[in-house]
C-alpha cells in the first residue's frame, strides 16, 4: 500500500479550475519529486493534500484512508508534515517556541533536531523573524519534523537561498532519506533534485503528464515540460 | 529579542510597578487619605480583569468586545450569593438546598465557574468568525446579558443590587480596606503568575502562533478553534473573578458592569499598558485610574482627554506604557 496516493485530483479556486487530473504516488520510504513550471499546479496539489485547498473530484489516500476534504489539522495529525513555500515560520515566536508548539511524540525530538541543524540550537531564544532566510528554512523543516510526520512535504525548500545553505538543506534531505523518511519534494534545481529522487511526477496545466524514474526523464522531456 | 536588554528592562519595570501598587495604600495610610486605598484596590481589580482579557486579546489575538459580560456575571454572582446569605432565602432547593454564601472563596469559585459556563457557548459560536465579526458577536452576546440583567426584577433590575456587608474571607477582616486591598493584590499576583505560565507553555506558543497564522497552525496539526476556546474560557474565568471582587469593593452590582462601556474600558486598559505584555494590564489599570482621578477632578469630561491620550498611544507608542519604556513589543 502506498503512503500517499492521489488519483484524478481536480481542485478549484472559486470558479477557476487549477487541477484537471493529478495522479501521484509516494511509497513508504521513497523520495518523490513533483516537478513542473510555474503555475502548473504543484503548490495547489500540495495544498489539496494537506487540506488547505478543498479538492472537488478525485481521491487522496493517506495510508489507504481517504483524506480529501478533511480539515487541515486532522490531515496533519494523520502524519503529513508540510514545509510551506516561503518558509512561513511563526515570526514572533522564538525558535524554541516554534518547535515545541508543533511537537508530537516520535523519533524526532528537540535533541535530534539540534543535531541535524546545530545552527538552530545557537538561535534557540531568537525570534524567527530575526533569523536569516537559510535559518528560517532550517526552522521550517525542523518544525515539520517535530510533528513526526510519516510523509514530509517540502515546497520549494531551497528557493532563494545562498548556495552554501542550499547544500546544507540538501544534505539534510539526503540524511532524512537514508533514515527512511518518505518525502515529497517540489524543487526547480534538477541537478540536485534528480539524484535524490526515487520517482518523478511532472505536472503541466494541472495534469500529471509524466511519471517514472529520474533516469527516464530524458533531456528531451526536461526541455519539453520543465525548460524555460 | 528575548535575551537582550529589553527583557531585563521590562522585568525591572514589572517589579517597580508591582512594588508601587503595593506601596500605594501604605502611603495613603501615612498621608491619612484612606480613599487612596480604594483607588489602589480599584487598580488591582481592574488590572485583574484586564489580565483575563489579555489572555484572549493579547496572546490569542481575539478582540473580545464582550468581556464585560464575564465581569458583570462575576459581580452578580457575588451580589446574588450575598443577598441570599443575608436574607437566608434559598437560591434553589433542588437537587440540594442552597442559600447563597457570604464567603469569598465560594463566591470566587462560583464566579469563575459561571463565567466559564457562559463563555463556552459564546466562544463556540463567536470563534467560528474572526476579525470584525468576532468583535460584533462578542458585543452582541454581552449586550444580551446586559438587557437581561436590566429586565430581570428579582435582583434589582436597572437599579442594581447592594451587598449590605462585604463578603468575608477566612482569617481576613475584609471590612478593613487595607486587608481587602491585600487580598485583591494577592489574587492579582496569582493571576499574573498564571498568565506567565500560560505565555511560556506549549499551549501559549500554539495560541500565539494561531494569532499570527491559523493555516500554518493547522498545517502542523493543531486545531486553532479548540485552543482558542480554552483560552477564551480561561480568560472569562479570570475576568469573572475580578467582577466578583469589584462588586465587593463597591458593595454594589448593577447592569453597568455588563455594559459595552465596561468592555471598551478593559480593552483600553490593555492598549494603554501594552498588549500581550505580562504587566500591560497592571500598567494600564494604574494609568487609567490615575487619569480618572486626576482628570476627573478637573472636568467631568475627563474621558475626552483619555481619548486624546489613547490616540497618542496608538499613534506613537503602540506597545503601550510598557512598550514605551521597555522597548519594542513582541506582539505583532
Amino acid at each position: 500500500m502506498s503512503l500517499l496516493e492521489i488519483s484524478g485530483l481536480e481542485s478549484f479556486y472559486g470558479a477557476s479550475q487549477a487541477l484537471f487530473g493529478v495522479n501521484l504516488r509516494v511509497a513508504e520510504g521513497e523520495v518523490v519529486a513533483l516537478m513542473g513550471r510555474n503555475g502548473m499546479g504543484k503548490t495547489t496539489t500540495i495544498g489539496s493534500v494537506i487540506g488547505l485547498v478543498r479538492p472537488r473530484n478525485g481521491a487522496i489516500r493517506l495510508s489507504g484512508k481517504d483524506v480529501a476534504g478533511m480539515q487541515p489539522h486532522r490531515i496533519a495529525r494523520l502524519g503529513v508534515g508540510l514545509v510551506p513555500e516561503g518558509r512561513r515560520c511563526f515570526p514572533n515566536l522564538t525558535v524554541h517556541e516554534n518547535l515545541v508548539a508543533a511537537a508530537r511524540p516520535g523519533v524526532w525530538t528537540l535533541a535530534r533536531i539540534n543535531e541535524l541543524f546545530p545552527r538552530l540550537e545557537e538561535r534557540r531564544d531568537q525570534y524567527a523573524n530575526t533569523l536569516s532566510g537559510g535559518e528560517q528554512q532550517m526552522l521550517a523543516v525542523s518544525r515539520a519534523l517535530m510533528t513526526n510526520p510519516k510523509l514530509l512535504i517540502l515546497d520549494e525548500a531551497t528557493e532563494g537561498l545562498a548556495p552554501v545553505i542550499r547544500q546544507d538543506i540538501w544534505a539534510a534531505i539526503r540524511r532524512l532519506k537514508a533514515e527512511g523518511q518518505s518525502i515529497l519534494v517540489v524543487d526547480k534545481t534538477l541537478s540536485e533534485l534528480l539524484p535524490v529522487a526515487d520517482r518523478c511526477f511532472v505536472l503541466e496545466k494541472g495534469r500529471t503528464v509524466f511519471s517514472g524514474r529520474p533516469n527516464e526523464l530524458t533531456a528531451d522531456l526536461q526541455d519539453r515540460y520543465l525548460g524555460v | 529579542m528575548r535575551d537582550g536588554q529589553a527583557m531585563s528592562r521590562e522585568t525591572l519595570i514589572n517589579i517597580l510597578l508591582a512594588a508601587a501598587l503595593l506601596a500605594l495604600p501604605f502611603v495613603a495610610i501615612a498621608m491619612e487619605e484612606p480613599f487612596y486605598i480604594t483607588l489602589a484596590t480599584r487598580m488591582a481589580i481592574l488590572a485583574l480583569a484586564a489580565v483575563g482579557l489579555n489572555i484572549a486579546l493579547g496572546l490569542g489575538g481575539l478582540i473580545s468586545f464582550g468581556h464585560a459580560a464575564f465581569f458583570g456575571i462575576g459581580g452578580y454572582v457575588a451580589g446574588i450569593f450575598a443577598s441570599h446569605a443575608f436574607n437566608m432565602e434559598p437560591m434553589f432547593s433542588a437537587p440540594f438546598e442552597f442559600s447563597g454564601s457570604d464567603q469569598m472563596p465560594v463566591i470566587w469559585l462560583a464566579a469563575m465557574l459561571v463565567s466559564v459556563f457562559v463563555a463556552i457557548p459564546i466562544g463556540a459560536i463567536s470563534l467560528r468568525t474572526s476579525g470584525v465579526y468576532f468583535i460584533m458577536i462578542t458585543l452582541a452576546f454581552a449586550q444580551m446579558i446586559y438587557y437581561f440583567a436590566i429586565s430581570w426584577p428579582a435582583y434589582g433590575g436597572e437599579d442594581g443590587l447592594s451587598i449590605i456587608t462585604r463578603n468575608g474571607f477566612p482569617g481576613v477582616n475584609t471590612a478593613n480596606p487595607l486587608s481587602f486591598f491585600l487580598l485583591c493584590y494577592g489574587v492579582l499576583a496569582v493571576a499574573l503568575l498564571m498568565f506567565w505560565l500560560i505565555q511560556n507553555s506549549r499551549f501559549g506558543a500554539a495560541l500565539q502562533a494561531g494569532r499570527q497564522n491559523e493555516q500554518r497552525l493547522a498545517a502542523v496539526g493543531i486545531a486553532p478553534f479548540r485552543i482558542r476556546l480554552v483560552a477564551f474560557a480561561i480568560s472569562a474565568a479570570i475576568t469573572g473573578l475580578a467582577g466578583a471582587l469589584f462588586a465587593d469593593l463597591n458593595r454594589f452590582v448593577s447592569p453597568s458592569m455588563l455594559s459595552w462601556h465596561m468592555s471598551g474600558e478593559l480593552i483600553v486598559l490593555i492598549i494603554l499598558g501594552g498588549t500581550a505584555r505580562l504587566f500591560g494590564p497592571v500598567a494600564g489599570a494604574v494609568l487609567f485610574v490615575l487619569f480618572e482621578f486626576a482628570l476627573g477632578g478637573i472636568t467631568e469630561h475627563w474621558q475626552f482627554f483619555l481619548g486624546l491620550i489613547l490616540l497618542g498611544v496608538v499613534l506613537f507608542a503602540r506597545g503601550g506604557l510598557i512598550g514605551l519604556v521597555a522597548g519594542k513589543a513582541r506582539h505583532g
